[in-house]
């Protein structure tokens, strides 16, 4: 195990920017991932952890990721729902760990979600005959 | 499910909807080629029927469809080795299991990527509930009590960047000193 003391330091370092995150309640983001079996199977913890590590790589401090269980569309796992403050909620499917990427960037750095890669565009893809 | 790590998260997420505050989970190794993990939670638990539906890959508490395959996977998986799957709850006070695999049977499913099972387990349930995590093998025990980090941390948030980073090396240590290096 690792000491205990240096949690200790990591805790002093970081209270000052917690009460900064604290104000910024209004800004914040979710990102919530389907983690039941299905969603586990097809790759979800790894997306989890992608949305995780790229918020932190780039310093997103008001990003929260949180898991939901199954929804009941299991074809579409991995399966992400992405909430901006003042924005419709996006769902995001069959997900990896690139897309994931591209997600943070356009949709929650830019403000622009990433359309072909919404629930939506799955669904139009089946409805022109496009079997995916 | 590609790996044993998977299933091992799979079946924890069964005890965080049983409403558990505490989780223990526990991994072990024996010399002989047994590979085991163990989950213990203090959540809902169930009846003697509802622990048969279990482990029916046609029983499931949900409503949303009518399979539950978290277990009965694990179990098929388990028993395919030639290992085992304990299953044992008490209405009211909690679920244990205990799943063992013979990691030198060919159709035993690679351990996977447990560092990043344990570590999301605690990530994506910041505040409720509380995990203990053992692992060992013969000679080695490490183990991480989500409780006692809270305490330490008082309110800063166990998701904060800086503290993830703290848990992932913990973890990896954990993992070099029992398991003997299986993360990368």
């Amino acid at each position: 195990m690792k000491s205990i003391s240096e949690l200790e330091q990591i805790r002093k370092a970081t209270l000052e920017r917690i009460n900064l995150r604290r104000e910024d309640k209004e800004n914040e983001v979710r990102v919530v991932v389907g983690m039941a079996t299905c969603g586990i199977a097809a790759g979800a913890r790894p997306v989890m952890m992608a949305f995780m590590t790229e918020a932190n790589r780039r310093g997103l401090s008001q990003v929260t990721v949180s898991q939901t269980g199954c929804i009941g569309m299991c074809r579409y796992e991995p399966m992400a729902d992405v909430y901006l403050p003042g924005q419709e909620k996006v769902t995001y499917v069959n997900l990896d760990e690139e897309k994931v990427r591209r997600i943070v960037l356009d949709h929650i750095v830019n403000g622009r979600p990433v359309a072909e890669f919404t629930i939506a565009s799955a669904q139009n893809e089946i409805n022109r005959g496009n079997k995916k | 499910m590609r790996d044993l790590s998977l299933h091992l998260m799979d079946l924890v997420q069964n005890s965080i909807t049983a409403g558990a505050a505490l989780i223990k989970v526990s991994v072990f190794q024996k010399d002989d080629g047994l590979l085991g993990f163990m989950i213990e939670d203090d959540g809902c638990g169930m009846d003697e029927e509802t622990r048969e539906k279990a482990l029916s890959p046609f029983g499931t508490s949900r409503t949303t469809r009518k399979v539950g395959l978290g277990i009965p996977l694990t179990r098929e998986h388990a028993l395919i080795t030639g290992g085992s799957f304990d299953l044992e709850s008490k209405k009211g006070q909690g679920t244990s299991l205990q799943a063992v695999f013979n990691t030198r049977h060919i159709d035993c499913q690679p351990l996977g990527n447990l560092g990043e099972t344990l570590l999301t387990l605690i990530l994506a349930n910041p505040d409720t509930p509380d995990f203990v995590m053992t692992l060992s093998s013969e000679g080695a025990q490490e183990s991480l009590d989500t409780r006692q980090i809270k305490e330490v941390l008082g309110e800063v948030p166990i998701n904060d960047p800086a503290v993830v980073t703290w848990l992932m090396e913990n973890i990896n240590e954990m993992l070099n000193q029992t398991l003997g290096g299986v993360e990368k």
